[in-house]
């Protein structure tokens, strides 16, 4: 192929959703000169952004200040996320959503014109900006019809990045299948940034779309780069039974409760504190019952559950999420699509009816290791947005955190990577060609693999299911391992998968497969950090090792792919700047301790 | 467990790849089950029958747009299609018409992406390149409720099929990409309807659109298009007969 022909920038994202865009946005806006490449395995806005509901976290009330959105986060994590990134990240979240605002985004408004904020779980302010129930679609459209006045950005609507080319310890560019023709490759570029998401898809029950599969962090993982606290996952509490679809969590911030069979508030017998009668004008009372963590509702569905004390159906047990209270012109206001996904997938009318609803996964904490910077192990290489690890999220992410992470982190990214890639060489195409080469072969086997194997939703199937029996919202040492077992069987099996479909165009079947096998690495590593954590913290839970033991896991796990290909896991320090570990509390406990503090 | 024999529902779903000579219709037998969607039924054929079926999908709740398809000839999300609406079958999947087809029911987007962009779907402001972004644009619940409805187009692309102009022009730039630019021209922040006049008003833009309102009766989002246009047209109206009557109060 000419130089010609060769497909160059000088930065490519990988990814092209909230993170990605807001990424190649900041390349565009401050270095115009710089030529940026996003790859999308999908059309922008079909990313999963699109699907995030309740809001977006940023101090700007006067009410507010960032040394309370950074306890929250930082207690909400469990102590578990970096305190220096954390701090960082609230102040310059509220001038990332003003920079959306201006971007068009239509946020929900005061009567003032000012916009309007809610309250949200784990966070002690109102302060969740919001676009009524469809916040990430609004986002992600935002973000994606504002990237298209930039003529430095080049689009790969549709091409499908497979790996990561490095060269001299420096990562060049990347190989990607474009679907409409089948061909591969490469892509090469002085610096790289992956925004490819989670991977909630290598479980069987999640709020995530099908594209989740997590093919950037295999990609960095491959490359060298560790995954850092892979075993924390986080399971949203309100997901409807059988499709998993969310229910957003401003649900509650409205005001809707949790219900068990019995009718009871039962989050009460779980240290959340107490319920307010509804008509109270104190409820929902902030970081209290309903507006406490996600990882502590989701736990204490499984005790309900235990107790006999949920609802069976014909998707598995279940709890009410009842907002019938707010009544029609609240719902319709508030929670438009609320209503509009418990009446389709759920059957039934939340303004006259509760609505099922159970844990589902939801987020991955954990995710490529990243530094405040946004930069990976490898120089040239970033990544932001659910698949990057800094951590800001720790043990446990509160809700509306996650989307400004993407606009905070994207834009950091985007910087960065325009400034190394301002620094460097072009990428050393004619050392690099070897390694697209081998690519090719690989995927050549997977395709021409003759007939016999496994097919991939067989392979697949299995693996989301050793997930949830072995990594789901409480583990322990032998299930972790069985799970592990499973997983090691399950790679090798896939190396005899047999595809249905041969052929180049738009072959989907070939991408399913190399999303399992993106999937089969991170289901090992995640399998072998949550091994490796003997301790229970935020969404980790450890039935064997119900305390958390700050002495010995104080520390983020980091998977690295060994030469046989299987994870070896080691820890570093969490970084403690104000905020010396202390007990994570919610509800009565903590306004008793306010109260103690106070008088 | 239930003994009953599983109700089967017939799928008729279009097939075709580049290097057939003629498109084809493949028969399956899929389980009925009352709380499917289409889609759960293209995963089934997929996962257990027939790896080759080639389709676009992601979120399965109505929002990512990557979904459409005409069912029994009109122009649905098949994750929001569901079989209970199309018993006892068959059901016929075929690709959105008026565009054209890469692989069974994928289609090509480019042409509408390129649509997409020719109007401007961002805000545009004078004071843009000196935005120091000190604080928030105010923008009233009643000046938000102006766009609102038009700004919750997931290019799902049901309204190109539904569109009996798209159906004999590729040139009209067609319902969402229209409604999209009326979006940004009614919000409040917005300065850039002059930037955007040429695009909408030109012959291809919302004079080609024969008013049939058929985008609007099968946009899932209720976006209404066929209104945005029409608003659109009644400002291009005024907006001419202003320029040519009292040309002074036109911006320059």
């Amino acid at each position: 192929m000419s130089a010609v022909d060769q497909l160059q920038h000088d930065v490519l994202v990988i990814g092209g959703g909230g993170a990605g865009l807001r990424a190649a946005i900041a390349v565009a806006q401050e270095h115009p000169d710089l030529s940026i490449g996003i790859v999308s395995k999908v059309y922008p806005m079909r990313s999963h952004t699109v699907a995030a509901e309740g809001g977006m976290a940023a101090v700007i009330k006067d009410n507010d200040s960032a040394e309370d959105h950074i306890y929250d986060t930082i207690s909400g994590s469990d102590w578990l996320a970096d305190q220096d990134a954390v701090e960082m990240f609230v102040e310059e979240a509220p001038r990332e959503l003003i920079q959306l605002e201006h971007w068009g985004c239509p946020w929900s408004r005061e009567a003032t014109g000012h916009v309007a904020v809610r309250p949200f779980g784990g966070m002690k302010i109102q302060r969740t900006w919001f676009a009524t129930d469809k916040t990430g679609f609004h986002v992600l459209h935002s973000l994606f019809q504002t990237c298209l006045q930039f003529p430095s950005i080049t689009r790969y609507d549709e091409w499908f990045a497979t790996k990561l080319l490095v060269d001299d310890g420096r990562c060049q560019g990347c190989t990607a299948i474009e679907l409409r023709t089948g061909q591969l490759r490469p892509i090469y570029a002085k610096s790289v940034i992956i925004a490819t998401g989670g991977a909630g898809r290598i479980f069987p029950f999640t709020t995530n779309g099908a594209i989740k599969t997590g093919d950037g962090l295999a990609m960095a993982y491959r490359a060298g780069v560790a995954l850092k606290d892979m075993e924390f996952v986080q399971y949203h509490p309100t997901g409807l039974p059988g499709t998993g679809i969310l229910i957003t969590e401003a649900s509650r911030g409205e005001g809707g409760v949790l219900r068990n069979n019995k009718g009871e508030r039962y989050l009460a017998d779980y240290d959340l504190g107490e319920p307010l009668p509804l008509d109270d004008p104190r409820h929902p009372q902030l970081r209290t019952m309903e507006l406490g963590p996600r990882d502590r509702l989701s736990q204490a569905f499984i005790k309900e559950q235990e107790k006999g004390n949920t609802y069976s159906g014909p998707y598995g047990s279940y709890v009410h999420l009842d907002i019938q209270h707010l009544g029609e012109h609240r719902i319709d206001t508030k929670l438009p699509f609320v209503r509009e996904l418990a009446r389709n997938y759920g059957g039934i009318d939340p303004v006259t009816e509760s609505i099922p609803v159970r844990p589902v996964v939801h987020y991955m904490m954990g995710g490529i290791d990243t530094d405040i910077e946004a930069a990976t192990s490898l120089p040239g290489l970033y990544a932001a947005g659910e698949c990057a690890c800094v951590s800001i999220n720790g043990a446990n992410r509160l809700g509306s955190n996650s989307l400004t992470e993407l606009v905070v982190f994207g834009a950091r990214a985007g910087r960065n990577a325009a400034q190394f890639a301002s620094a460097s060489d072009p990428a050393a195409v004619d050392r690099l060609e070897s390694q697209v080469d081998e690519e090719r072969a690989r995927i050549r086997r997977i395709l021409e693999q003759p007939s016999g194997g496994d097919r991939v939703a067989e392979l697949r199937r299995e693996m989301t299911t050793t997930m949830e029996e072995g990594a789901g919202i409480y583990r322990t040492q032998e299930g972790i391992e069985q799970t592990y077992d499973t997983l090691s069987d399950l790679r090798e099996r896939f190396g005899s998968v047999d595809l249905d479909d041969r052929t180049n165009v738009y072959n989907t079947d070939l991408i399913s497969a190399l999303e399992l096998d993106y999937m089969l690495d991170l289901s090992l590593a995640l399998a072998a950090s949550a091994r490796d954590r003997t301790e229970s913290r935020g969404s980790h839970q450890r039935t064997d090792h119900p305390d958390r033991d700050d002495d010995q896991f104080l520390k983020h796990s980091l998977a690295m792919r060994g030469d046989d290909g299987t994870p070896e896991v080691s820890f570093r320090d969490v970084v403690i700047t104000k905020w010396p570990p202390g007990s994570r509390t919610y509800g009565s406990s903590e306004q008793a301790k306010a109260a103690t503090t106070e008088s | 467990m239930s003994t009953a024999i599983e109700t089967m529902v017939k799928f008729e779903v279009f097939r075709y790849q580049p290097d057939w000579d003629e498109p084809t219709y493949q028969v399956y037998d899929v389980p009925y089950h009352e709380d499917w969607v289409v889609l759960d039924a293209l995963n089934y054929i997929k996962d257990t029958i027939d790896g080759t079926l080639t389709y676009r999908w992601s979120c399965r709740m109505g929002v990512c747009g990557s979904c459409g398809a005409m069912v029994n000839g009109y122009p649905k999300l098949t994750c929001a299609a569901f079989l209970s609406e199309y018993m006892p079958g068959p059901i016929r999947v075929e690709p959105l018409v008026n565009f054209n087809v890469e692989r069974d029911l994928v289609t090509n987007l480019e042409g509408f992406m390129d649509k997409l962009e020719s109007v401007q779907p961002w805000i545009i402001r004078d004071d843009g390149a000196t935005d120091e972004l000190k604080s928030e644009y105010l923008q009233t619940p009643a000046q938000h409720a102006v766009y609102q409805q038009f700004s919750m187009c997931i290019n799902c692309l049901l309204c190109y099929a539904a569109c009996p102009v798209s159906s004999h022009s590729d040139e009209f730039i067609g319902p969402a990409a229209l409604a999209l630019a009326q979006r940004y021209n009614l919000d409040s922040r917005d300065e850039g309807v002059e930037q955007r006049r040429d695009v909408i008003l030109k012959d291809e833009g919302i004079w080609e659109c024969s008013f049939v309102g058929e985008c609007s009766a099968v946009c899932p989002k209720h976006v209404d298009p066929a209104g945005a246009i029409q608003q659109a047209k009644m400002t291009g109206a005024i907006d001419y007969y202003r320029r040519l009557l009292m040309p002074w109060t036109v911006k320059s």
